[in-house]
């Protein structure tokens, strides 16, 4: 790979970041409707679930099929916690510490386990294990919810009605336009959170274990020969990666009120971060970002595009059919495969080496 | 004083047996040189030392210590370095993190980095460079530097000069002459004259058995030994 601290495609894929993160950050007030706030809590939480895979799959080459596990146990914690304590705080803080220990001990003991063995086993290894905790998230009902999962309610603070700030009438105050309640706490809630922990595995990136990680990717023995324990490092950024994903999770399941099988534990969202991942680059953080923003927004707005598309191109012969909204997925399979094509080591991989010196 | 003690070492890869009972001593200081011919094993001696291969149980010990059975990452951490054939640099990190991943605290000892600037101008100019970039002997340099980074006992490195220029191999010698003063190396080479030039006792391995064992000077004076054991002419 070209050396690319300093390049003009480093400068556009930092740009870019700048103009995504003011984008999210403002988001209440640019997108004013409750589906844009939806998509954009969506991105912030996609967002620390891609990075912590790529701290995985970028960074240390490990490929897993648990992620989705790990946040399902942060999800649920938070689920079950809020659904039995009731919506506290204390609810909130015990339910993500309890994902987070679960997720811990299952990420220590598939580690110690199976890093030994060849990445494929691992891999292996790690499907089955989410495969189990899916087919017990369903049995265990009577904690779960099984396949309808669970609906309880957020901390009061979150709650809609809830106004942050009243006028002298009584009624909540309007910032731009938009109402100062607490749905826009949850939202800033889930931005900051995802904020902060994406900023924590960023700095892990470039940080001496980061550079650790990175040997270990290229090389296991040459890592091992200069004294560096490879399993004990694999293991500790499986849990370090498992952490992350739980407390998105948790995150996730404060802002959507409902936990389930679907929300949490499905293969759906494992192949949703792996293409995210590809999609935006391996191995670079900046590519969860971009993943992460393209395929929520194709998820959410690819369908309307292209009823759009299809209406204007009523009078052409073919294309209409062809862009049928219901068509949407096949045309996200081409785009992914023209994105593979065009951008081999992902959008923000490809572009950062633009204009490197070899 | 014995530094590394090998006896007897067997080595096994996979079904065949490579290495049927190398024995040697490394003395402290001064560069100790293995030669042989292609496939006679010594690459495999090195990687066994290093734990890469697992030999038999207590044939190596290092300043007194069994190693056999001890993981990679642990023998390294006893002080000893090792600089493979294929040089062992990440391709895909700059020149300053591939020596930075050798130091034990993640910080330079600016006296020892200085000492390398000296020995090799190219890894101060080529910095922030990342490695698959250096020509051949640049690599070469960056795999030593790191070797040296830090304070180490002991270091192994096989066939330094492979594929490398004259100038280089020259450069690569007065370096390895210098280091050889505070740290003591195991040096794996084909090249006879620049093995020679260095080495103060040597021993030859031959079908995965040591053959012969001395000083170099009196090696380098038997020309008919030579020509038996390594197939060199006077």
């Amino acid at each position: 790979m070209a050396h690319v601290n300093n390049t003009y495609g480093t400068m556009a894929v930092k740009t870019g970041m700048l103009i995504i993160a003011a984008a999210l950050l403002f988001a209440p007030f640019l997108f004013q409707d409750v589906r844009a706030l939806e998509v954009a809590a969506r991105i912030c939480i996609f967002i620390v679930l891609v990075a912590s895979y790529d701290l995985l799959i970028g960074y240390t080459g490990i490929v897993s099929f648990a992620h989705t596990m790990f946040f399902g146990f942060g999800s649920y914690g938070a689920a079950i916690a809020l659904k039995q304590m009731g919506p506290g705080w204390d609810a909130v803080a015990i339910g993500t510490l309890a994902g987070i220990l679960v997720s811990l001990v299952v990420a220590t003991v598939i580690g110690l386990i199976s890093l030994r063995v060849k990445a494929i086993f691992f891999a292996m290894i790690t499907l089955a294990a989410a495969s189990v905790v899916l087919v017990l998230a369903s049995q265990l009902s009577h904690l779960t919810g099984g396949e309808d999962g669970i609906t309880y309610r957020a901390p009061d603070l979150f709650k809609t009605a809830n106004k942050l700030m009243v006028d002298d009438n009584g009624k909540v105050v309007r910032w731009f336009g938009v109402k100062l309640n607490g749905k826009l706490a949850a939202y800033y809630f889930v931005f900051f959170s995802s904020l902060a922990l994406f900023l924590v595995m960023l700095r892990i990136t470039v940080s001496p274990l980061g550079t650790v990680l990175k040997a270990i990717r290229e090389n296991e023995s040459r890592a091992e020969a200069i004294g560096y324990r490879v399993v004990a490092y694999r293991t500790f950024v499986f849990c370090l990666s498992a952490v992350a994903a739980s407390v998105a999770g948790s995150i996730y399941a404060i802002w959507l009120k409902y936990t389930g099988p679907d929300t949490a534990l499905s293969f759906a969202i494992m192949i949703d971060i792996l293409l995210m991942v590809v999609i935006g680059g391996m191995g670079t953080m900046w590519g969860a970002v971009i993943g992460a923003v393209l395929m929520v927004m194709a998820q959410y707005y690819l369908r309307d595009l292209m009823g759009a598309a299809s209406e204007a191109t009523a009078n052409i012969p073919l294309l209409p059919e062809l862009l049928a909204p219901d068509r949407w997925l096949f045309w996200l399979g081409i785009i992914f495969i023209l994105l593979v094509y065009f951008f081999p080591r992902g959008i923000a991989g490809t572009v950062m080496t633009k204009g490197a010196r070899k | 004083m014995t530094l590394l003690s090998v006896k007897d070492m067997k080595t096994n890869i996979g079904q065949y047996s490579v290495l049927h009972g190398i024995s040697f001593d490394v003395p402290e200081g001064g560069v100790f040189v293995l030669l042989g011919r292609n496939g006679a094993g010594k690459t495999t001696t090195l990687r066994s030392i290093m734990g890469l291969w697992q030999p038999s149980a207590n044939s190596v010990s290092f300043q007194g210590q069994d190693l056999s059975g001890m993981g990679t990452a642990d023998i390294a951490r006893k002080g000893i370095a090792y600089v493979p054939e294929n040089m062992g640099i990440f391709g895909g990190l700059t020149v300053e993190e591939n020596l930075i991943l050798a130091t034990a605290k993640g910080t330079f000892d600016q006296k020892r980095l200085q000492r390398i600037y000296d020995l090799f101008p190219a890894i101060e100019k080529f910095w922030t460079k990342q490695a698959w970039s250096l020509s051949g002997g640049q690599k070469q340099m960056l795999a030593v530097a790191r070797a040296i980074i830090e304070p180490r006992a002991l270091i192994l490195i096989d066939e330094p000069t492979k594929g490398l220029a004259p100038s280089i191999v020259a450069a690569m010698g007065e370096a390895f002459r210098e280091i050889s003063q505070s740290t003591t190396i195991l040096l794996v080479e084909q090249n006879f004259n620049f093995a020679r030039s260095l080495g103060r006792d040597m021993a030859v391995i031959e079908d995965g058995r040591v053959v012969h064992t001395g000083s170099m000077a009196g090696f380098a004076a038997d020309t008919e030994l030579q020509g038996h054991l390594l197939g060199l002419s006077a």
